[in-house]
């Protein structure tokens, strides 16, 4: 029976009860409590059931380290799975529910696996369900995956937000025990800015638990003090519930603060992600005790020595009346001593060693306690609770001496450095033979940017198990000299290894003795991987899965590692630990994420004109990190619909284009031209002032990566446009030849992109709406096709490019941004009298397939190059030497057997499916098609009226009028003739006017 | 998570401020170049497992490419230094072989 | 070798397990070999097996510096699918993914392989018409792929919103047995049919040099000794570099950090693999309940097997806009790994200036899946000395040719 003491709780509120439930059933504690402390206060022992064999799971632990107490906490949008009850705090109206199993935790079906555990041995799934093979698929893994997972998936979003913060600090410390204080006191005293974080909600460690005096007093006094003074100094930062999650390269750390879990649905955030740089980082991250491996030592109702304790001095929860101690060193006897002080019963306690007279025995001694010798426990009676055990000699086999009925076991093993901190940048750990364990190697610590130590560990992270060296540890570690101050514990003796109880354990034994609770790994597992030839740990752990539980083998790591060692006959450091990986302990996906969702998951690059769009019915698409329309409907049109609409008008009457998106970048100064001529294939330096050229841009292998019209704006200025997906990248690419390859030559450049709104003003009636917003003469004579001009209109500063991308008449007019909207809602006001229409991109998209004008990323897919594309008249052959040049010599880019751009014609007037493909005759050495030909561009023409399309085609512009045939993905074919890409006004005519 | 000093702008610069460039010193070859000159600028790269000089760009910062003389093996940073130069300075292969007495230099 | 089998089973567990032998036997260097693999992955150990199974040759070494498995097979997302566009990738991807169908048989070890099911999200018009070439491109290929439209992913996916307000959901191309499989359990089902066939697996052995003469491989240097060799496998990824420079070549490789990670295992919620390349992440729910997540590669040369952390919270901040319901989940453990990335981002399957000396790397983040089929072209190459047709198109020629097996579509981004 597990119960509430009545006096006592360091950390308890009497004053404050709260109520939960669990399972439904009504539950009280108090503040202070975590989930784990008040089930126990109220005698809830049983919280889970183990993940293969559903055995009953109970409390083990009291931190972090707890692999069994794992609740589905929360409810509907709240739900949280696998939520550790040792580290959830109380708070009033909690609701828990117990997880893995059905129908309810006390009568679980799942156990039938425990009964046929025998048949369920480590890897067993590799080794069966082979035949027949399609069993594995519909029956065996259904099956098996059904069973999988503790916790349930949340099914709804999550209502709680979360927040991300940066600190920089000259030195981070982990821990808020006593060694974690000293060290941030002794460096926040030379006024370096200090943070310390500790991932419970309470200073102090265990000292204040484990009756160390500082300075005569009781460790609690000390914590306080410090904890003031601490806070008292401007130059520190204190930070409770705040876990250290991980060491990343460099001096960074990642920290999760569990701002509102214990308030929720409050507003704050529910947590919040610290993204710490700190010029050196302690580790005080303390220790973790180990489980003793004997027969049944997975019974609820057997724990950690130190968290017996830890329930009784900080929660007043005692765990059972009877607790038998069961131990390898003599720190479990404080846990004798705890729980004679609660008054309540140690009916002995079992010492595996031959020798056993330090301090702490000797007091146990003292209270009247029994003290056993040379003796370990052979098995735990009970099933969902313990409810004795039957001793026996640690140096024998397992022959039952003595039987004691009891209903609490409080084990130790012994004591292993928390060292993952340390461990994730590459520290390498070195092990303690005489406290069997890893600890910190000083001589290889993680190392930093400029090769120097990042992290240092001290305390009982460093090694140091006994109280009396821990501040000293911390003052030197923190850069200090002055004596510590001065800490009484006890002198314990040598502990001594137990890797097995009783050593000789017959296999019936050791099938039963558990080294990972929660995926039901026994020292059987780890004796058969090894026998089975899977000898590195790392093959022992992903055979076994010993360790890759939430807990991540906090308590089960170093046992494993030790029966691995005894399998292989080989000393424990030489057969080494697995790799330590953030995080230290698991963190919500939500807190990672931040604030970065919806809406702003990325940022949001609008034009002048976005909400316009908006306002006026628009389809968006997304082109890269911008939002352009891809259409604009009217109440009861389809997309499809509204696209004819604006081809049609846009053809006809007047149509209206955001261009805004497409790359300006000025480039200037007296090598500018002889720049561009080696960014483009063409000739830019010969640009007359004033015209505008078509300009194809070549990455160093020959293939085609951006296109655009480059204008000459003065003697020394040039402006290029590029595509919308490629501003950043192209003027990127600029940067870096002109710093890197060409820095001596006298270029500037400038991403005016943002600068300037560019509206697209095309049609026949283009010319009459500029002249009727007044202001520059846009003739022909004045303004001819591609040339450009400056002046005003609609009282606005505009450039005007006479391009086309349409093959109308066409303008592109350049304002400032400031004043696009205004001159886009002249532009619509002024265009009413003659039809004006707004259109999106997929209009664009047609409008320029109509006249063959090749796109970006859809002629082009990184291996095509101009030639492909009929653009071999704008790859100058009289320049020397121009990016891409020598690429397009190789065999493969110079072949004639490459496919090259052509027009495809439906022979029954219907659309060409999106990248259909023709088949040529014949398979080839894989037993694929061969194939011939592929559309790369494919629309609905209503100025046509029929289905027109652009494709690559081997030899295609020799194969004119042949005919094609593309099979559909539902079946069929479809056939296409081979003709010119340009299927609208061939001459030209339209855009010159 | 690097961080690398820009010698321009003399911000220490955290790795989400910077576009990497693989590697630096490149020797380019165009038109009038055998394949084998061509193809070695194009593809073949050193990829030490060790001393490593590579490209940065400080794009949400100044504009800048820089070198960066880097460890690849433990990601100790040597030195970073202004892009303009067609080999490392002597004072970062200095710095590089103080520490690294083993390592064979810059081939 | 004694065959798994529920008897087995049944039969160890009445004397607790036993009698089970070594999967593989632990041996030291014979003086030579036929043939040494340098690299125990999954890769180099199927090439083993292929060289034993389709060619006879069973006086194999492999050859490992750590434990075998213990790179890139061993930390992968475990992510099967054949769909890729161009011609020679889809051979040798799809011969892969008709291995694994009946791997796990061929092994007598189940690898647990799970077609369930791959999507690939569609997210922009731009990469709508990207997935229907690769359906069209897929159907002359012999790969069976499909496109479907947004109400059918969300039939198939329940908890993903296709409806975001900045990527809402066009489409997937789906590939109905594509999936997973356990990756440990490939590189043991392979290794312990490679033992069983006489080879030798040496793990705990570096290769520190290669010895040639007359433009031939004579064997390697190792951490145990010369070993002597008729002809040499590279089979190393991150580190073929390293290797090749010790064979006086040089690679068009550079080797960055790749990272991964799991959630804490929480009961069935997602039955396919989805990758979401818009907004760059992908995701899958194991067989243990945990989701299994990655995303893009890191950006910069690193050998350290850990990655930079703003690629893992980009990856998370795509995903819980794809699937709202994993924010309050956990994440568990993330790690890296060592990818090794070519010119054109597809694999090296190459003879090399020395005769008798092959090599296979580049798989960047491609690899698990290619495991058996890259397996089944490597022994063919290494057997004949000259590439089949699976690995003709990937010989390292290809970069002086300025012959781009290009996967990644289009270059650009549309206007």
């Amino acid at each position: 029976m597990s119960t509430r003491l009545a006096r006592g709780g360091r950390l308890i509120d009497r004053a404050t009860a709260h109520e939960f439930t669990f399972n439904g059933k009504r539950m009280a504690g108090f503040a202070g409590d975590t989930l784990a402390s008040a089930l126990l206060a109220n005698d809830q022992m049983l919280v889970g059931r183990s993940f293969k064999y559903h055995r009953p799971r109970g409390i083990v632990a009291s931190g972090a380290e707890e692999p069994n107490a794992l609740v589905n906490l929360g409810q509907g949008a709240r739900l949280e799975p696998n939520q550790r009850t040792t580290t959830t705090e109380l708070f009033p109206g909690l609701a828990a529910a117990s997880q893995n199993h059905w129908p309810s935790l006390e009568f679980d079906v799942g156990v039938v696996n425990n009964a046929v555990a025998r048949f369920l041995p480590a890897g067993f799934y590799y080794k069966t369900f082979l035949q027949p093979r399609a069993a594995w698929k519909h029956l065996f893994e259904p099956v098996i995956r059904a069973s999988a997972g503790l916790g349930r998936a949340p099914t709804e979003a999550d209502p709680d937000r979360y927040e991300q913060a940066y600190a920089h600090c000259d030195l981070l410390v982990v821990g808020g025990g006593i060694a974690g204080l000293q060290a941030a006191l002794t460096a926040a005293g030379t006024g370096a800015r200090v943070i310390v974080l500790e991932q419970t909600a309470h200073w102090g460690g265990r000292a204040p638990v484990d009756d160390v005096l500082i300075d005569e007093k009781p460790a609690d006094h000390w914590v306080a003090a410090t904890v003031a003074a601490l806070s008292a100094m401007p130059n520190v930062t204190l930070r409770l519930r705040c876990m250290a999650a991980g060491v990343y390269d460099h001096g960074y750390v990642l920290a999760e603060e569990r701002v509102a879990d214990h308030t929720p649905g409050d507003g704050r955030p529910k947590k919040r992600l610290w993204r710490i740089r700190a010029a050196k980082v302690i580790t005080a991250t303390g220790a973790i005790e180990r489980p003793l491996p004997f027969a049944g030592n997975d019974i609820p109702g057997v724990m950690l020595a130190s968290a017996v304790r830890d329930y009784i001095v900080n929660w007043a929860v005692s765990p059972g009346d009877r607790v038998v101690i069961v131990t390898n060193n003599d720190d479990a006897y404080r846990t004798a001593i705890a729980v004679h002080r609660a008054g309540l019963t140690v009916p002995a306690v079992l010492d595996a060693r031959t020798e056993a007279d330090g301090d702490l025995v000797q007091e146990v001694r003292s209270l009247g306690i029994a003290v056993h010798l040379n003796r370990g426990i052979a098995k735990v009676k009970g099933g969902r609770r313990v409810s004795g055990v039957a001793v026996c000699a640690q140096a024998g086999e397992g022959a039952v001496l003595d039987e004691i009925a009891c209903d609490a076991v409080a084990m130790s093993g012994g004591w292993s450095p928390v060292v993952h901190l340390w461990s994730h940048c590459g520290g390498k750990l070195i092990w303690d033979e005489a406290q069997a364990a890893f600890r910190p190697d000083p001589q290889r610590p993680p190392i930093t940017h400029d090769g120097q130590a990042m992290v240092a560990a001290v305390g009982s992270a460093n090694g140091l198990l006994q109280a009396d060296e821990v501040l000293a540890d911390a003052i030197r570690a923190a850069g200090g000299s002055g004596p510590a101050p001065k800490v009484h514990a006890p002198a314990e003796a040598a502990m001594v290894p137990v890797w097995m109880m009783p050593q000789g354990a017959s296999a019936e034994l050791r099938a039963k003795m558990w080294l990972d609770y929660q995926n039901d790994v026994k020292v059987a597992d780890v004796q058969l991987a090894a026998r089975e030839g899977y000898e590195s740990v790392e093959h022992t752990k992903r055979y076994t899965t010993l360790g890759m539980a939430t807990d991540q083998g906090k308590l089960s790591n170093i046992n494993g590692l030790a029966v691995l060692a005894g399998s292989l006959n080989a000393p424990i450091p030489q057969v080494g630990t697995t790799t330590f990986r953030p995080p230290y302990t698991p963190v919500t996906l939500g807190a990672l994420a931040g604030e970065a969702r919806g809406e702003i998951f990325q940022p949001l690059r609008r034009t002048p004109m976005h909400d316009w769009h908006q306002a006026h019915g628009v389809y968006w698409e997304p082109v890269g990190l911008w939002r352009r329309p891809y259409c604009y409907t009217r109440p009861g049109e389809s997309h499809a619909d509204a696209v004819k609409r604006e081809v049609v008008n846009a053809r006809s009457h007047l149509g209206l284009l955001d261009a805004s998106t497409l790359g300006k970048i000025v480039v200037k100064g007296p090598d500018a031209g002889r720049f561009l001529d080696m960014m483009y294939t063409n000739v830019m330096s010969s640009l007359p002032v004033g015209r505008c050229r078509y300009g194809l841009m070549c990455n160093e292998n020959g293939f085609l990566m951006d296109d655009g019209v480059v204008a000459r704006i003065s003697d020394d200025t040039w402006l290029c446009h590029t595509t919308s997906g490629g501003a950043d990248r192209i003027h990127a690419h600029m940067e870096d030849w002109l710093q890197c390859e060409w820095w001596d030559w006298q270029v500037y450049t400038a991403n005016l992109t943002e600068q300037y709104a560019q509206i697209a003003v095309v049609g026949p009636s283009a010319r009459k709406l500029l002249e009727k917003l007044g202001g520059m003469d846009v003739s022909k004579e004045a303004l001819p096709f591609m040339h450009w001009a400056e002046g005003t209109l609609a009282g606005i500063p505009a450039r005007a490019f006479r391009i086309s991308f349409s093959g109308e008449l066409s303008y592109e007019i350049a304002v400032p941004a400031g004043q696009g909207l205004a001159f886009w809602e002249a532009c619509i006001a002024a265009g009413k009298e003659f039809g004006l229409m707004p259109y999106g991109t997929e209009a664009l998209h047609v409008l320029r397939a109509e006249k063959g004008f090749i796109m970006i990323g859809d002629e082009t897919d990184g291996t095509v190059i101009p030639q492909d594309l009929n653009l071999g008249w704008a790859v100058s052959k009289k320049k020397a030497d121009f990016i891409g040049k020598r690429g397009q010599e190789r065999t493969f880019l110079a072949s004639p057997d490459r496919w090259k751009l052509v027009g495809l014609e439906t022979l029954d007037g219907s659309v060409l499916p999106d990248g259909a493909i023709a088949p040529a005759p014949g398979m080839n050495a894989n037993g694929q098609r061969n194939t011939q030909g592929r559309v790369t561009s494919t629309y609905y023409s209503p100025t046509l009226k029929k289905g027109i399309a652009m494709g690559l085609v081997h030899r295609g512009p020799d194969r004119m009028g042949e005919v094609l045939e593309f099979p559909k993905i539902w079946g069929g074919v479809v056939k296409a003739r081979i003709v010119d890409p340009v299927f609208y006004d061939k001459a030209g005519e339209k855009q010159d006017v | 998570m690097l961080i690398l000093e820009c010698p321009y702008c003399g911000v220490k610069a955290e790795e989400t401020e910077l576009s990497p460039g693989h590697e630096a010193h490149l020797k380019r070859f165009g038109p009038g170049s055998s394949d084998e000159q061509f193809e070695s600028y194009m593809f073949a790269r050193k990829n030490p497992k060790g001393v490593h000089f590579e490209r940065w760009r400080h794009t949400y910062g100044c504009g800048k490419w820089f070198l960066a003389a880097r460890c690849t093996a433990t990601l100790e940073v040597f030195g970073t230094y202004p892009a303009q130069t067609s080999e490392p300075p002597a004072d970062i292969v200095a710095k590089i072989k103080a520490r690294r007495p083993n390592w064979e230099g810059v081939k | 070798m004694k065959r798994y089998s529920v008897f087995a089973i049944a039969r160890e567990a009445m004397r607790h397990h036993t009698g089970w032998e070594r999967a593989w036997a632990s041996p030291l260097p014979k003086s030579s070999y036929d043939v040494i693999v340098v690299g125990a992955g999954g890769h180099g150990l199927a090439t083993a097996y292929y060289l034993g199974k389709n060619h006879g040759i069973t006086n194999v070494a492999v050859i490992e510096k750590g434990w075998l498995g213990g790179g890139n097979t061993g930390r992968n997302t475990t992510i099967i699918r054949s769909n890729y566009l161009q011609d020679s990738s889809a051979a040798i991807y799809e011969k892969a993914r008709s291995l694994y169908e009946g791997l796990s048989q061929d092994l007598n070890y189940n690898v647990m392989f799970s077609p369930r099911g791959l999507l690939m999200l569609a997210q922009t018009h731009h990469e709508v018409r990207g997935y229907m070439r690769t359906v069209h491109a897929n159907l002359l290929q012999g790969v069976e792929t499909e496109w479907i439209g947004p109400e059918q992913v969300k039939r198939l996916v329940p908890i993903m919103n296709i409806d975001g307000p900045r990527y809402p959901v066009l489409g997937a191309l789906l590939q109905k047995r594509g999936g997973t499989a356990r990756h440990d359990a490939v590189a043991w089902g392979y290794a312990r049919a490679c033992s069983a066939m006489g080879m030798d697996i040496i793990q705990q052995c570096e290769v520190t040099g290669v010895r040639q003469q007359g433009g031939q491989v004579t064997g390697v240097e190792t951490t145990k000794g010369f070993i002597g060799t008729k002809k040499l496998a590279i089979v190393v990824a991150g580190h073929s570099g390293q290797v090749a420079e010790m064979a006086g070549f040089r690679l068009p490789v550079e080797a960055v950090a790749l990272q991964a990670l799991v959630s804490e295992p929480i009961k069935p919620c997602i039955d396919v693999v989805v990758m979401a390349n818009t907004v760059h992440g992908y995701m899958s729910q194991s067989d243990k309940g945990e989701l299994v997540i990655g995303g893009g590669t890191d950006s910069f040369n690193n050998f350290t097997q850990r990655g930079s952390f703003h690629h893992i919270e980009e990856t998370l901040r795509a995903l819980i806009e794809t699937f709202p319901i994993i924010s309050r989940l956990k994440m568990l453990r993330q790690w890296g790994g060592i990818v090794d990335m070519t010119g054109d981002r597809s694999p090296i399957l190459s003879k090399t200036p020395l005769g008798n000396c092959f090599i296979n790397c580049g798989w960047g983040t491609g690899g698990f899946k290619a495991i058996p089929g890259s397996g089944w072209a490597m022994a063919d190459l290494v057997a004949k000395g000259e590439p089949g047709p699976l690995a003709a198109e990937f010989g390292m020629d290809r970069f002086r040719e300025g012959r781009f097996i290009d996967e990644s579509v289009a270059a650009g981004v549309a206007h």
